[in-house]
């Protein structure tokens, strides 16, 4: 079945799904209201959005320079710096470490990019036993499932299944309390980091500058992560540039607010290599593996190179109506919501998925909550465009028919007179037809009321005013 | 040709067609973020107060103490409602000092420290390299308190802070870092604001997801 097709039947699933809607409506409910009252504790939100489009702007269009910094930095101070064109280079490289530490038990901190190398998979195939620590991700791990969301990966659950998951995976018998629950957790994750011999973390930041890697949690469980395992490995996409060190006073803010509604995340570290001399703890080896993995496809697309700045905050799938009604799951993607669908078809192959392309509404919520102003509808329009033009665009024979149709009506204004009249004729026997088959509206009518077509065009109404 | 190069043609190639700046270019100055980033008042007086009132919102205990009698006092006051049996601490002015006060078995994590021992201890008592008034931030590095595992892995993490450590925003708060450091940076700066929390299950609060549940700062 192809990406489209099984998006097409999950979405047509999920969104009359009144359950789902519950829960997602709860959760964004929740969301909105600490986010707004954030952003209005910011003097100019509006301003810092500037200023951060700004400085992505500058670090994206000046990456070569940046990333040079940035490995030269790092490299200065011990750490080992590892380059994976491909998701299957990066896997290896990873691997490779592993097997060199002779390494048993793998703890990991929430990170997308190792979702979207399939990590976890390699890993566990490879023998390892791969520990998700971020409760979120604990718990979809358990279950097997994909994270729902960039932010939120539990979020389509109920404390009940929750419930139900750690009595059948962990064998405990706690209550349904969320606090009760985190414990349980908190519980099994510490044992398995006395355990580990390998942390893997994601990154929020790359500081050039500074040559540091930030990592912005509420939980403690990739400060736990980047502290006790002897090795550390930290996967990072080579976009997630900041020039300054002083870049992240504006960004971590912006992060928080955007994210969960917080003023500040709770953690936000910045690591800067491994052990060094003098200092009592922390990992003997540190490994950066910066993974391009069709990053820079994207950044050869000039007009939408600013979807590299994204921040992964989450927000644009949180205020997108069609994240809302289809949810995290239906995209089939690592990245969901409308930068997901604006950057899978670079990152994955624009005939496959320019199907998401159409996943939206056009609204525009997505580019105007943006905290790096990424025009993201614009970039879905583009999208568009793009797979209709070029040497493996392929029209639809019956979408070509039918425009060729509806051309002559649309620019003749006698004949478009006659189509709503014949609309407002033909919509008397809709009735016999509605919701069967051989309903021409059907896409329309399964979930919806059709409205009637008005007794009277504006064009008749004008006629009518003059006389 | 390494992958290294491959990556960096890539780039290069990449960027020789110029994308469009939409919303001006040229990196912003520390005075921009400052225009818009929150409002910070001006006196040591509004900078305390809105540190307190931060601390209190995220659910951390905050105590402005008149000297080091005081601070002792507190400390045991937290002991005992801690029933603490173990702390952890480092070598240091403050915090090494009161922390021996308490007469327990007190792990010094400077030498290094079996991660399974520190696991046990009830409670780590550390200083710090800075408070942010703006967000209610207690900054940490891996030099400033004792490495990294010491205020993270215990269940309470105790921070003992002087008064002029205290700075408004976050700006200023790095422009510390970089001046204490910039010859040779900690392999750990931890921007800490509250209790370690999760909201992954319904989204409903709970401290304490891995890292301490208790977060108190005792300023004197």
């Amino acid at each position: 079945m192809s990406a489209a097709t099984l998006f097409n039947k999950d979405a047509d699933r999920v969104a009359p799904d009144t359950r789902h809607r519950g829960i997602i409506q709860t959760a964004m409910g929740k969301y909105e209201t600490v986010r707004d009252v954030r952003k209005n504790w910011f003097q100019d939100w509006e301003g810092a959005r500037n200023l951060a489009a700004r400085t992505k702007f500058e670090s994206v269009n000046h990456l070569d320079k940046h990333l040079a910094e940035f490995v030269s930095k790092l490299e200065a101070r011990g750490t080992k710096v590892h380059w994976a064109s491909t998701a299957q280079q990066a896997r290896d490289i990873i691997l490779g470490i592993l097997r060199e530490k002779d390494a048993k038990v793998v703890v990991k901190s929430k990170a997308m990019t190792s979702e979207e190398i399939h990590l976890n998979d390699a890993m566990e195939h490879a023998g390892y036993e791969v520990v998700e620590s971020d409760l979120g991700e604990f718990i979809v791990q358990l279950r097997k499932e994909a994270p729902y969301h960039l932010v939120f990966p539990a979020m389509h659950l109920t404390r009940g299944e929750i419930q139900e998951t750690f009595r059948e995976k962990l064998h405990e018998n706690p209550s349904d309390e969320p606090e009760e629950l985190t414990m349980v957790a908190r519980r099994v994750m510490r044992q398995k980091y006395l355990q580990a011999d390998v942390g893997i973390t994601g990154a929020n930041f790359a500081v050039a500058e500074t040559g540091m890697i930030s990592i912005t949690e509420n939980e403690g469980n990739a400060r736990l992560t980047a502290a006790l395992p002897k090795t550390m490995i930290t996967l990072v996409g080579i976009e997630k540039i900041l020039p300054r060190f002083d870049d992240l006073a504006l960004f971590l803010p912006m992060l928080a607010v955007m994210g969960t509604g917080q003023a500040l995340t709770c953690y936000n570290t910045m690591y800067g290599g491994p052990k060094q001399p003098g200092e009592c703890d922390g990992p003997e080896e540190f490994h950066v593996v910066l993974l391009d993995n069709q990053r820079t496809a994207l950044l050869a697309d000039a007009e939408q190179r600013d979807a590299l700045g994204c921040i992964r905050c989450g927000a644009c799938l949180n205020v997108c109506p069609v994240f809302r009604n289809v949810g995290g799951h239906t995209y089939g993607t690592v990245y969901g919501g409308p930068i997901g669908s604006v950057i899978t078809p670079h990152l994955r192959g624009l005939q496959q998925w320019k199907h998401l392309s159409y996943a939206s509404s056009l609204c525009g919520a997505c580019t105007e909550t943006c905290p790096v102003k990424i025009d993201l509808h614009h970039h879905l329009l583009q999208n568009r465009r793009n797979a209709s033009q070029g040497a493996h665009a392929k029209p639809v024979w019956w979408q070509k028919i039918a425009f060729k149709i509806f051309a002559p009506f649309a620019n003749n204004a006698g004949l478009w007179s006659l189509l709503t009249k014949l609309g407002r004729f033909g919509q008397i026997f809709h009735g016999l037809v509605k919701g069967s088959v051989i309903d021409p509206a059907k896409a329309w009518t399964k979930t919806r009321e059709l409205p009637p077509v008005a007794a009277q065009s504006f064009r008749e109404w004008w006629d009518a005013r003059k006389k | 040709m390494s992958e290294r190069e491959a990556i960096f043609t890539r780039i290069l190639e990449a960027l020789s067609v110029e994308a469009h700046a939409h919303h001006g270019d040229g990196l912003p100055m520390t005075a921009e973020h400052r225009c818009v980033m929150p409002q910070v008042g001006a006196t040591f007086e509004d900078q305390l107060a809105l540190f307190a009132k931060n601390a209190s919102d995220l659910r951390a205990t905050f105590k402005l103490v008149n000297g080091e009698q005081e601070l002792a006092a507190e400390l045991k006051a937290l002991h005992d409602a801690g029933k603490w049996q173990r702390v952890a601490t480092h070598r240091s002015p403050l915090a090494e000092k009161h922390a021996a006060a308490l007469s327990l078995p007190t792990l010094l994590t400077d030498g290094g420290c079996e991660k399974n021992e520190l696991e046990r201890f009830d409670a780590a008592i550390t200083e710090c390299d800075a408070l942010v008034a703006q967000t209610g931030t207690v900054v940490v590095t891996s030099r400033s308190a004792g490495g990294r595992a010491l205020s993270c892995l215990p269940p309470h993490h105790v921070v003992i802070a002087r008064r002029e450590q205290l700075v408004g925003d976050l700006p200023a708060a790095f422009a510390l870092i970089r001046q204490k450091y910039a010859a040779n940076y900690p392999s750990m700066i931890s921007f800490i604001t509250g209790p370690s929390r999760t909201g992954d299950i319904e989204r409903i609060l709970v401290l304490g997801a891995h890292g301490p549940k208790q977060l108190s700062i005792l300023v004197f």
